[in-house]
Order: structure tokens, then C-alpha cells, then sequence
């Protein structure tokens, strides 16, 4: 009976601290739309036009700042990717200019190079942003609506990008800009995206909901470029599995059947 | 090798006997492809094989991993960005390596359960217990060194939090660290020697699960009744068990590849799950991460270095922190003589199985505490988790042998297993089985 007491004492502990502890993360992390974006699931695919969109937002606005230093013009071209043509790709290369290693003279950038690095060094590089922030955590830290609505690292470039609320601050002599999704509420970039500040050659309405989805979608590839190869090949491993695991399961069954009688 | 009776290798080619004569070697395969296992192992018995699969893997991947690797803080970051956009399958090694040390951890600490739970470690198997607690002491040590490798911000913060607890030994404390470290902070050389060390110790694992299976082959398997297996005649000894060949590969190699198929959706689908998102940012020494937080088969025992919030005594709280850590995986090499059951499995035991799922639940709990910031309410969660742990081992379990009534376990395991499945035993077994 003892026993007994004292482990029911120890849950209903467990569930009161528990509860405790959810406003207060709540309130130390930004709040971060869950978009539904195309690349996610098991069957999420890069969308083509929406990566090309994201390219022309990075190209024309982001790129003032930020870098994406480990991604090469030639991924462009890739499949599951933009995949410009082969010409539109070496055009967008060679509209850059590069300094040679070799040679340490500038030239045009060849598909092979790089894009090039954050030109305001306080602009961190932008590469793998969409995997080094999650946009969910929770209940209580536990990461279970990870599993259901994936890290959240480009629902939280698309959140961060429309929720600046327009109030600024000084602070030892710098600018800092009110965004609801940043953490701690101030962010030192200022607002990037104006309505229509890039001319979508689609069509697309360039609202600045749209633009910061379409640029999220971009880091995203940019930091897994080969996410839609992976998840071919996690699907067929998968299916692959299932039937090995499927067989041995009836090859053990037959095994052991002359010494089980009922199982 | 196995103190059950049963059938020798006899070599009957002249090729075979010459090789037997000169190196016994096809004995060797043959006792142990053939060892007598009982037949009653349940699916708690499968995670050896997926331990011995996640070695094999992490080498594999590991050895073609060093070969496009730059061990150096100027080049590990970029040089894992070229594993995962320029070489070829690049992104598939990189992710199987990684989430294959969470499968390896996942699978560990199953069998080490296991292992508590049907007193795996009770006498005569004490030493193959303390062989696996040397293999899980490496694993971890592997683990945390190979999470230094890629150079992200938790890789150098989790690097310089673990090796800051060395400079709570008094006296040498800081020139041990420094040792360690290659330096005064981490940098260059420590992530030169983590990398060596991190390459060494998998074979150093490989060397110790070879006597680990050495070890229990010597002994025979545990299982779930605790009872051994019936020794006097080779008869006898048929009836508890089976050979391991083909009965136990089949049943490990089903498991084993139900586990995989779960492993391949974790990789194919959610490979960044069980990562820390800071660690795609490079190492910055000048910056330190809002919460820095070991990966997941770390935080129990990360959760018990930060209970510790007082001093004992003459003990600071720092050294006292780091004990309770260390001290948390030390009960358990003690654990064959703490045990003061003399009924083996906890499947006859009333009292100890639940302190035996209070004790799972404890390090689940702690596991979530560990993973949280060091503040109320975890602080004291963590503290009571600590305490529990403690107190299972170097209180509950010595006290339990005495106190508790145990039920009676059945005769033999042949008695154990026609209660669960019926069958006729012995005879038609024979009949079938393609070895005899």
C-alpha cells in the first residue's frame, strides 16, 4: 500500500510540474506559422516554380547581405532543384563575379564556383539556415509535433520574414527591429521585404507572405539539396524492407512450427 | 566453447582435416553457429544482433566517411557540406552514421534493460555483464568524441562543457582538461586527437564484444525463466534448447530487419529529428548557444550532473555533479553483487518488477529533464530522478533480496516453453532440423 502511495504521488507530481512548464517556453519562443509547404512528408517534393521564385527573392534582395557559400551554381541545374537549364544556369553564374584562386584576379563565376559569401559580415551565411532553426518544439520540449509537422526551420524564415511590427529601438548604438517570430522579440535585420519589391516573372502575386514562403522554400533546398533523392531512396529501402521483414517473419513461423503447438 | 552438452565439429573432408589440425577454425565457427541456445528466448533477446549490426554499420560508414573528412577547425564543417552535396551517396553515409549511433543507443539501452530485468548479470554471467558495461562506457566515449567531428556549435559546446567537469578534480583537475584538450581551450588539437580516438575505439568495441560473446558462450544465454539449461546428458540438454543455426537467425535476422525498416523511414524521412538544429551553424567560440544540450542517449545522465546544485560536505557541487554522473554508470558494474536475489529473473519477482519499471520511468523522466534548461521544475525532478536511481541499486535492490517472496519458477525451460506453446517436445524437432 506504501508503495503504491508513493508511486501515485510521484505521477501526480510528474503531471503538475508538467503543466507548469508550458507557459514558460511558450513565452521565450517566437510564434512560427505551420505552413504547409510541398516538400514535406514521406511524398513532399521540391515545387520547381516556387524554388525559382525563391531564387529571384534571394538573388535580388537577400543576397545584398546573406551568403549561401556551400552551395555550387552547378545545383541549379540539378534535378529536384530550380533546375534552371543548363544555360539559364551558367547565364546566372556568370552574372557574378568571382575572385580566382589560382590566379587571385576577378572573373566571371563558372558553374562550378560557389555563391558567394554574406557580404555584410554581421549577416550569417545562408546555406543550411532552414536546418539550423526549428520552428517547433513543443509539448514541454518533448519535439512530438516534430514528428507531425516536421523541425520547422523554413515555417520559421516564412514566420520571421512578415512579423516585423514596425517599432524600432536603439541599443548601444545599433538599430533593433520588432519581430514577433525571433527570439527574445528584436531582431537586428531590418524589414528585407516590401510589397511587390521583386516582379515575379509567373505571374505570381508578389505579396510579402508569398515572397518569404517562396525564399523559405529556396534555404530549404539550399541546405538539403538532395532531399527529394533521399526520399526516393528512403521509400524504396523502405518497401524493400517491409517485404525481407515479411518473409522472414513466415520463415521463422515455418522454422519453428514443429515445436509450437499453439502460437 | 559452451558448457552444454552437444555434438562436436568432427572434420570429414581431407581438406577440413587439414585445416583443423593446423588452425581450428572451422570448430570454431561450428560451436559457435551451432551453440545451444534455449528455446525460450522471448523478442527481448534480439537486440544483440542489432547491436552487432550497428557496429558493423558504423564502421562501414564510418572508414568511406574519413575518406572525404578534413579533421580540422578550418575544414570539418565545409568538409561534411561536401559530403552531403558532392560525393556520391554522400548524404545517405552521412545520415546512416549519425542516426545509426541513435539505433546503436536505442539498442543498447534495450539489452541493458533486458539485462536487469531477467538478471542477465547473477552469477556465472557476472563477466560478460562487466564486459558490456565496458562496451557501453567506449560507446558513449565514441559517441561524444564523434559528435565533436563536424565542428557545429554543439559540437564545440558540448566538447568544452563535458571536458570542463575533468578541472572539478581537485588539484589536477585543470591539468588533466588541459591534457585532454591539447590545449587551454578546445580548438585544433582537440578535434585532431577526437578524431583518432574516434576512429580507434570501434575496433577497441569489436575487440571487447568478441570476448562479450565469448563470455556467454562460455556460460550459455540467460532467459526469461532465469533456469538453466538441463546439463546432465545431451538429451537433456536438446530439450532446453536449439541450435543457434538456423532457429535464432532466422528469428534475429526477422527483428533485426523490422528494426531496420524503421531506421531507413527515420533516415529517409526525418534526418535531422533526433539532431540539434545548431549544430548546421559553424563552431563559434566567440558565441555560445542559448541552451547547450548533449544528443538524446546523453541527457539522463546530463540531467544527474545538473541535479547536483549543493555541496556535500567538503565536496563542491561541481565535483559532486560530475560523481553522481560517473557514479550512475558505476552501480551498474557493481550491480552482480547488489543484487541479493537468489531468484535470477524478474519475471518471478512480485516487488522487484516494479521498481524495476519505476527505475525505466525514472530514466525516461530524466531523459526529458536533461533536455530542458536548467531551471524549476526540472531542478527538482532531476534531483528525485537522481535520488531514484541511486537508491534502486545501492538500497532497494540489496534489501528486495531479502524482503521479497519470489514466486517459483518453473523446473526447466522445456516446461517453461510447452506452457507457452504446447508441441510435442523433442521428437519431431529432430526429425526437422537440418543440422543432424
Amino acid at each position: 500500500m506504501a508503495r503504491i502511495t508513493l508511486v501515485s504521488g510521484l505521477l501526480a507530481g510528474l503531471a503538475i510540474v508538467s503543466l507548469d512548464a508550458v507557459p514558460a517556453r511558450a513565452a521565450e519562443e517566437g510564434h512560427v506559422v505551420d505552413y504547409a509547404f510541398s516538400f514535406e512528408g514521406p511524398f513532399g517534393t521540391f515545387d520547381q516554380a516556387q524554388l525559382q521564385r525563391g531564387l529571384q527573392v534571394y538573388t535580388e534582395v537577400c543576397s545584398a547581405c546573406h551568403g549561401l557559400k556551400f552551395v555550387p551554381y552547378r545545383e541549379l541545374a540539378e534535378h529536384g532543384g530550380p533546375a534552371l537549364s543548363e544555360e539559364q544556369m551558367r547565364a546566372y553564374a556568370a552574372m557574378h563575379e568571382v575572385t580566382d584562386a589560382d590566379t587571385g584576379e576577378s572573373r566571371p563565376a563558372t558553374p562550378s564556383d560557389h555563391f558567394a559569401t554574406s557580404a555584410d559580415p554581421n549577416a550569417p551565411d545562408l546555406s543550411l539556415m532552414a536546418k539550423a532553426r526549428h520552428g517547433f518544439e513543443g509539448p514541454s520540449g518533448l519535439l512530438i509535433n516534430q514528428l507531425l509537422h516536421g523541425i520547422g526551420g523554413p515555417e520559421y524564415i516564412a514566420t520571421l520574414l512578415h512579423s516585423f511590427t514596425g517599432e524600432e529601438r536603439s541599443e548601444a548604438g545599433a538599430t533593433l527591429y520588432e519581430n514577433t517570430a525571433f527570439p527574445g522579440g528584436w531582431i537586428s535585420m531590418p524589414p528585407p521585404l516590401g510589397a511587390d519589391q521583386v516582379t515575379y516573372a509567373d505571374g505570381t502575386p508578389a505579396t510579402v507572405e508569398q515572397m518569404s514562403q517562396d525564399v523559405a522554400a529556396f534555404l530549404m533546398w539550399t541546405a538539403e539539396p538532395r532531399m527529394m533523392t533521399r526520399k526516393a531512396a528512403g521509400l524504396t529501402a523502405v518497401l524493400f524492407l517491409i517485404v525481407l521483414t515479411s518473409l522472414l517473419w513466415f520463415t521463422n513461423k515455418k522454422l519453428w512450427k514443429p515445436y509450437k503447438e499453439h502460437a | 566453447m559452451s558448457g552444454i552438452p552437444h555434438d562436436h565439429y568432427e572434420p570429414k573432408t581431407s581438406g577440413e582435416k587439414w585445416v583443423e589440425s593446423r588452425l581450428p577454425v572451422l570448430g570454431l565457427l561450428h560451436s559457435t553457429l551451432f551453440i545451444p541456445t534455449p528455446r525460450n528466448l522471448n523478442w527481448m533477446w534480439i537486440w544483440g544482433i542489432v547491436l552487432a549490426f550497428c557496429l558493423v554499420m558504423q564502421i562501414a560508414t564510418g572508414v568511406v566517411l574519413v575518406m572525404h573528412y578534413n579533421p580540422s577547425v578550418s575544414g570539418a564543417f565545409a568538409s561534411v557540406e561536401h559530403i552531403m552535396r558532392d560525393v556520391n551517396a554522400g548524404w545517405a553515409l552521412r545520415y546512416v552514421h549519425a542516426n545509426g549511433a541513435s539505433l546503436f543507443f536505442f539498442a543498447v539501452y534495450c539489452h541493458i534493460f533486458r539485462g536487469i530485468f531477467y538478471g542477465s548479470y547473477k552469477a556465472p554471467r557476472e563477466i560478460t555483464w562487466i564486459v558490456g558495461m565496458l562496451i557501453f562506457f567506449l560507446m558513449m566515449a565514441t559517441a561524444f568524441m564523434g559528435y565533436v567531428l563536424p565542428w557545429g556549435q554543439m559540437s564545440f559546446w558540448g566538447a568544452t562543457v563535458i571536458t570542463g567537469f575533468f578541472s572539478a578534480i581537485p588539484l589536477v583537475g585543470t591539468s588533466i582538461q588541459t591534457w585532454l584538450l591539447g590545449g587551454p581551450a578546445v580548438d585544433n588539437p582537440t578535434l585532431n586527437r577526437f578524431f583518432s580516438l574516434h576512429y580507434l575505439l570501434p575496433f577497441v568495441i569489436a575487440g571487447l564484444v568478441a570476448v562479450h560473446i565469448w563470455a556467454f558462450h562460455t556460460t550459455g544465454n540467460n532467459n526469461p525463466t532465469g533456469v538453466e539449461v538441463r546439463r546432465g546428458s545431451k538429451a537433456e540438454a536438446e530439450r532446453d534448447t536449439l541450435p543457434f543455426w538456423p532457429y535464432f537467425v532466422i528469428k534475429d535476422l526477422f527483428a533485426l530487419v523490422f528494426v531496420l525498416v524503421i531506421f531507413a523511414a527515420i533516415v529517409g524521412f526525418m534526418p535531422n529529428f533526433l539532431g540539434h538544429p545548431d549544430n548546421y551553424v559553424e563552431a563559434n567560440p566567440l558565441k555560445t548557444p542559448a541552451h547547450i544540450v548533449p544528443e538524446w542517449y546523453f541527457l539522463p545522465y546530463y540531467a544527474m550532473l545538473r541535479a547536483i546544485t549543493f555541496d556535500i560536505f567538503f565536496i563542491n557541487s561541481k565535483l559532486a555533479g560530475v560523481l553522481a554522473m560517473f557514479g550512475s554508470i558505476a552501480v551498474l558494474l557493481l550491480l552482480p553483487w547488489l543484487d541479493t536475489s537468489r531468484v535470477r529473473s524478474g519475471r518471478y519477482r512480485p516487488m522487484f518488477k516494479v521498481w524495476f519499471w519505476l527505475l525505466v520511468a525514472d530514466f525516461v523522466m530524466l531523459m526529458w529533464c536533461g533536455s530542458q534548461p536548467p531551471e524549476q521544475p526540472f531542478v527538482i525532478m532531476s534531483q528525485l530522478g537522481t535520488f531514484y536511481w541511486f537508491a534502486f541499486f545501492l538500497v532497494i535492490l540489496p534489501i528486495l533480496g531479502v524482503v521479497e517472496k519470489p514466486l517459483t519458477p518453473p523446473d526447466t525451460i522445456e516446461a517453461d516453453f510447452r506452457a507457452h506453446y504446447g508441441g510435442d517436445g523433442i521428437g519431431r524437432a529432430t526429425a526437422s532440423h537440418p543440422a543432424e
